[in-house]
């Protein structure tokens, strides 16, 4: 007989299996049929998708006002590019299993670059979650945007990497067999489910609360410096991933794709879809990066109209496009059994 | 020792700069708690209005053919200089009524006229010319139609609008308007860099020690401070400025003493507004520098920096703030690690903030339950 923790462990297994195999032969397909345009699009949106979700376990879910995201995105990709293009080939370029060109080597220095490259983005992340403890709100957001400007500039005086002509001719690893989409979107199932996963545990809880009141968090036990620094931590762990997919898709990486404009995007998408709501997130980065795109028929208006439409959305429903609520199958779900209970007890 | 006083002079000048715009910064936080991003692009906006009226508006003549017109020209920079801050002044209020006012009190009638306005300008602006008046006219008219089609709908999204007092939502929309002022810009003057040529004498004064300084620089200097001091009468001993203390220090209980809280709010936007605008005329006069619709970004930034540095709110630590970054600024300038000159603002910031959160002459406050 299987035990019910057995049989748990057993679905699990199955899913993520599943999982893989559906984004691979799913990737297959949109590679060979998606127009090269629109399949960038597709990209950036998966990296704009990840970056915003994991802002959001910052910005929404414990409530500490970061809006220098791009810093960490720019440390992943720098520090990604720097092993796939710098040190890979000067130190290990004879290493048996390392050699790119082959669809293993590939994906094998992939997974290096992207472990080197959150490794360092959490550790950038541990560095602004610090000060964190002692800053509160409009302080911390300052602090937070000028920590990514100056990554910005640091990786702009460094001659290794460029400076500010940045780093180009970077080996696509991602695209690598029509990989790209089982990349970028894996990447983004993996913060959506950590934020759902967040969202339901007990750990989320205390985080929420920390958002909610930090005083009251404090006094009911929560650990709040831990929790602070988790969130950014593993927030820009995942921002550093988004940028490690980055460099490695579009081949070339230059500061000005770090700018404060990008952080301010970012942040941008997670209040556009309802602080601390995921799927407001992940509808509010797609509309984001999608609408730039759709608008080009408005050749030099179209910045314009971005931008109204930015003030005009936030004027007219100040909570987000989803509040703080999620969609999906439960709400749906949830939504019929309340209005069932309803009519029952009416 | 002569580079270093040298590099203090300049730090000086430029930290009063930072620290005219960082005023504008910190009156509107301390009021509202609003970081009004927007602000840097007013100063691009004074600097705007400068070159338009230095080279368009005003009839400014060449000092290299008439040298005697310096005193002419100098009352017409003067002119310059005070329509640079009425007119930011006037964009400040009008950013203040329709961008951050719906967010505290919702969308009123007035809101669905402004919006009008803005739906009318594409529709009719292929017949807005200088030459007709009749697009003038087209504009005027289907701005007031529209106005009139959109309040009922206007109307109807206020009702459901629900209000938060969310400060990130505040912060979007001042970025909002920050891009709209900017791509704005791009669209009505040009994305090619102008600038102002030289329109007033320029003399060089030699000071003991082998120093030197510039008399545009030295201008700059001088009007910033007498703003400043202007400012300083206008808080300490003015009613609109006890008003606005009043406000800053509780805005509810300010409301309940009969103060006009909305329009001591635009008041404030408008003094800072102005602030910037006359310190972006006077850098687009005196410094020659190349303005772009986007060169407001990064002294607006560095400014809020400053103002942050002297603690958020506070009056005479914005100023301080400014000169102390301006400073520190020109002294990274002037050695070896010049390409780390903007940031070496936001690691003073860092450092300064890790120590007293809450800036320099800010105010520790204790957060209670």
């Amino acid at each position: 007989m299987i035990g019910k923790s057995m049989r748990f462990w057993i679905v699990r297994f199955l899913t993520i299996v599943g999982i893989l195999l559906g984004m691979f032969f799913l990737s297959k397909i949109i590679t060979d049929n998606l127009d090269s345009y629109y399949y960038q699009i597709l990209i950036q949106c998966g990296i704009f998708i990840t970056l915003a979700v994991s802002l959001n376990l910052i910005n929404g879910i414990t409530g500490q006002f970061s809006i220098g995201h791009a810093g960490f995105y720019a440390v992943g990709a720098y520090v990604g590019a720097s092993w796939t293009l710098l040190w890979q080939p000067r130190f290990l370029h004879s290493a048996p299993f390392l050699q790119m060109g082959t669809t293993f080597g590939d994906a094998i220095n992939l997974v290096i670059a992207l472990v080197l490259g959150v490794l360092a983005a959490a550790m950038a992340g541990f560095v602004v979650g610090l000060p964190s403890l002692r800053l509160r709100g409009d302080y911390l957001a300052i602090v937070t945007l000028g920590f990514g400007e100056v990554i910005r500039i640091v990786v702009l005086n460094i001659d290794e990497v460029g400076g500010a002509r940045g780093l180009s001719g970077i080996p696509t690893l991602v695209s690598t067999g029509g990989m790209a989409v089982f990349w970028v979107f894996l990447l983004v199932i993996a913060v959506v489910v950590l934020s759902k996963n967040l969202l339901q545990s007990v750990r989320g809880l205390t985080w929420l609360a920390v958002r909610e009141d930090e005083i009251a968090a404090d006094a009911m036990g929560v650990n709040t410096t831990k929790v602070k620094v988790t969130a950014f931590v593993i927030g820009s762990a995942f921002a550093g991933a988004a940028g490690v997919l980055y460099a490695h898709f579009f081949t070339g990486i230059s500061p000005d794709v770090f700018d404060m404009n990008t952080s301010i995007v970012i942040t941008t998408m997670v209040v556009l879809g309802g602080t601390g709501s995921v799927t407001g997130a992940i509808l509010a980065a797609t509309l984001l990066t999608s609408l730039p795109e759709m608008l080009r028929f408005l050749k030099d208006y179209r910045m314009v109209i971005y931008s109204l439409s930015l003030i005009i959305m936030m004027l007219t429903r100040p909570q987000g496009l989803f509040g703080t609520k999620e969609i999906g199958w439960k709400s749906f779900h949830r939504r019929r059994r309340t209005s069932a209970g309803g009519s029952a007890a009416a | 020792m002569q580079a270093l006083l040298q590099n203090l002079i300049y730090g000086v000048q430029l930290g009063s700069l930072y620290a005219l715009i960082a005023l504008g910064y910190t009156m509107v936080y301390g009021v509202l708690g609003l970081i009004n991003f927007a602000h840097g692009d007013v100063y691009m906006v004074g600097a705007y209005v400068g070159f338009y009226a230095c080279t368009k508006w005003l009839p400014f003549q060449d000092i290299s053919v008439h040298p005697e017109a310096a005193w002419h020209n100098l009352g017409m920079a003067f002119i310059t200089l005070m329509l640079a801050i009425l007119l930011c002044a006037a964009l400040g209020m009008l950013i203040e009524r329709f961008a951050y006012r719906p967010l505290r009190n919702g969308l009123k009638d007035l809101d669905a006229h402004f919006w009008g306005f803005v739906i009318a300008l594409p529709l009719t602006a292929k017949f807005i010319t200088i030459a007709s008046p009749f697009g003038l006219i087209s504009f005027i008219g289907v701005g007031i139609v529209v106005g009139y089609v959109m309040r009922p709908l206007i109307k109807h999204l206020a009702s459901r609008i629900k209000l938060t007092s969310s400060r990130l939502n505040a912060l979007i929309t001042a970025i909002g308007v920050s891009l709209l002022l900017e791509n704005g810009g791009i669209l009505l003057f040009g994305a090619n860099p102008n600038f102002i040529p030289n329109l007033l004498p320029e003399r060089k004064f030699n000071l003991p020690g082998g120093i030197s300084v510039q008399s545009g620089q030295m201008a700059i200097l001088a009007v910033s401070l007498f703003l400043m001091i202007s400012l300083r009468y206008i808080v300490l001993y003015t009613k609109p400025g006890k008003a606005m203390r009043a406000i800053s220090y509780d805005i509810e209980a300010a409301k309940l003493m009969g103060i006009d809280t909305d329009r001591v709010i635009s008041f404030t936007f408008a003094i800072g507004a102005g602030l910037a605008g006359a310190g972006g005329a006077m850098v687009a006069a005196f410094t020659h520098i190349k303005i772009t619709p986007l060169f407001g970004l990064q002294p607006g930034l560095k400014a809020f920096v400053a103002a942050v540095l002297g603690g958020a709110g506070n009056i005479p630590g914005a100023v301080l703030g400014g000169i102390l970054m301006g400073v520190a600024e020109a002294f990274v300038a002037g050695s070896k690690y010049v390409s780390y000159r903007d940031a070496i603002a936001f690691c003073l910031l860092i450092l300064v903030l890790l120590f007293r959160p809450s800036g320099l002459l800010g105010k520790n406050v204790v957060e209670k339950v």
